[in-house]
């Protein structure tokens, strides 16, 4: 049977009589965004998940190629808004190598704590959302509280809670603020003793549990195949931590451990993504009691010109793997710019592992995928 | 691998001089970049993925680029038991029908990558499942990130 709804966009074409058609979004709340999936199902069992991209696409892309390479840095936290200090980070660290400039180790030090802090940031609220989604709606306040202190610190830091800002090419925007070392600290006490309270009130569910052991398992030949990266790709055992293979900023002067799990199913997903918050936990406090004094900036032209050339930067934000790959032909405005976003290369993996599951398992694989549509849609 | 071995290895691939040789750049690029023909792409693809040498198993990036007067897409490639990174070009000259090889039999996310280059520059990828535009709608005009794209609307000229 067909369904009166079917249009041009739709997959009507070798239908068979038991199979239907609907729309999970653009407006599904599970869908976290403007992002529409086209479900081809039969009965409660998918066969087929087709995303339909682009509305809300801006062309950061084409943008930059008009911009200054200041200008560009504040494109880039609206991509994955959740990670914005970090995708600052990627510009500005491409546009350093390129210039082979040095920043100062007080620059390195401050901007990976706020990259970490960030990641934790990212981690509550998916951790939050995530809860949501299957139902455990308690969980949606417990991780924005805890997120609230994260966005004071940025907010006194920076002015911005959200799209942070904070890097230029050269170093930090400003130095930051005296207050920052007490209220990281005292984060950092605070969330310890909430973390644990994070695996009570879900982690150890069997109602959770039964909804993401066994569900959307994606093995680690799959993840290497598809691109995934992030969370995503070290629950399936691939190790691909871009902080341990190509470590910027200060990040190879501190210890950590890369979150790695095998089973590859969504409560893999879930559990890396905990561990990871311990982990930047623990960077953190290696770093904030040994910010070197120093400059906040080095000087660079107001007009800046990358050299002729092709530079690549690979960051991890929240999601996974970010790359900047900027071709300049020594003009002060990139030639071509692209940014390789974690989000698009783990969504395209979403249908294989959807596939045979039902709809309700569907918005709980989304869910641990962490999708963020800005960040396909750049 | 170092960048010196792989060049080595991958000129071995091709003896015979009389076809055209990959041209291996490391100039302004912190990667070895090697440029290839538009019919020699797949073949050196699948050859550096499937050699247990360079075993080039993850895509990490697909960017097409708008050269000016050329069309190219630029693949960097990883290994995820070596740990070596390989920059793959491939360009062409034309401009009304261009077409390479798709890749995404040799990586699935490449599926995706090349819809989205398709979409922005117009580029066709031979043998690809589902060759349809990725953001944009079906009905757009024209391919937004190449240089010569013109919207007045929104003030986007050469």
């Amino acid at each position: 049977m067909e369904t009166a709804t079917l249009n041009n966009t739709s997959p009507k074409s070798n239908f068979k009589s038991e199979e239907y058609f609907i729309n999970m979004g653009p407006q599904h709340p599970a869908t976290h965004g403007v992002l529409r999936l086209l479900l081809t199902i039969d009965g409660e069992i998918i066969k087929k998940v087709e995303p339909d991209l682009g509305y809300i696409h801006r062309s950061i892309e084409k943008m930059c190629e008009k911009d200054s390479y200041q200008q560009i840095v504040h494109l880039t936290d609206r991509m994955d808004y959740l990670s914005s200090h970090i995708n600052n980070e990627a510009v500005c660290l491409a546009v350093e190598n390129a210039l082979e400039l040095e920043v100062p180790e007080r620059v390195q030090v401050i901007r990976t704590i706020l990259g970490e802090l960030t990641r934790l940031s990212s981690h509550m609220l998916w951790w939050g959302v995530m809860g949501m989604d299957v139902g455990a709606l308690t969980t949606y306040f417990y991780g924005f509280r805890d997120r609230e202190m994260i966005n004071d610190i940025f907010e006194e830091t920076c002015g911005a809670r959200l799209t942070m800002n904070y890097n230029i090419p050269g170093g930090l925007m400003h130095d930051i603020h005296p207050n920052f070392v007490k209220r990281v600290k005292e984060f950092i006490a605070h969330f310890k003793t909430k973390l644990p309270e994070y695996d009570r009130l879900l982690t150890g569910n069997v109602i959770f549990q039964k909804r993401t052991k066994g569900v959307g398992i994606l093995s680690k030949e799959d993840a290497i195949n598809f691109g995934a990266s992030g969370p995503v790709a070290r629950a399936s055992g691939y190790s691909c931590d871009v902080r341990k293979y190509h470590p910027y900023s200060a990040l190879d002067k501190v210890n950590f451990k890369e979150a790695l799990d095998t089973a590859g199913d969504s409560f893999a997903r879930y559990t890396v993504r905990i561990r990871e918050m311990w982990e930047s936990l623990s960077i953190i406090e290696q770093l904030i009691d040994n910010i070197p004094e120093g400059e906040h900036k080095v000087a660079t032209n107001a007009v800046i010109k990358l050299p002729k050339g092709d530079f690549y930067q690979k960051v991890e934000t929240a999601r996974g793997e970010l790359g900047v790959y900027i071709i300049s032909t020594g003009t002060k405005n990139p030639h071509r710019v692209k940014f390789r976003s974690p989000g698009l290369s783990n969504l395209s993996l979403l249908n294989h592992i959807a596939v045979g599951g039902k709809i309700g398992d569907l918005v709980a694989t989304m869910a641990t995928i962490d999708i963020v549509v800005p960040d396909i849609d750049r | 691998m170092t960048n010196e071995a792989l060049q080595t290895t991958i000129e071995s691939w091709f003896p015979d001089p009389e076809f055209s040789q990959p041209q291996f750049s490391e100039e302004g690029s912190q990667f070895l970049n090697v440029s290839v023909e538009a019919d020699q792409l797949h073949e050196l693809m699948q050859l550096l993925k499937h050699n247990p040498d360079t075993h080039f198993d993850y895509l990490f990036c697909l960017t097409g680029v708008d050269y000016g007067k050329e069309l190219g897409v630029v693949y960097h490639l990883e290994s995820t038991i070596h740990r070596h990174i390989l920059v793959v070009k491939v360009q062409t000259k034309d401009r009304e029908n261009p077409i390479f090889d798709s890749v995404q039999d040799l990586w699935a996310t490449a599926n995706f990558h090349e819809r989205e280059v398709h979409d922005f520059f117009g580029i066709k990828f031979r043998n690809h499942p589902n060759m349809k535009r990725l953001f944009l709608s079906e009905d757009w005009e024209g391919f937004p990130l190449r240089k010569d794209y013109e919207d007045e609307i929104n003030m986007v000229v050469k």
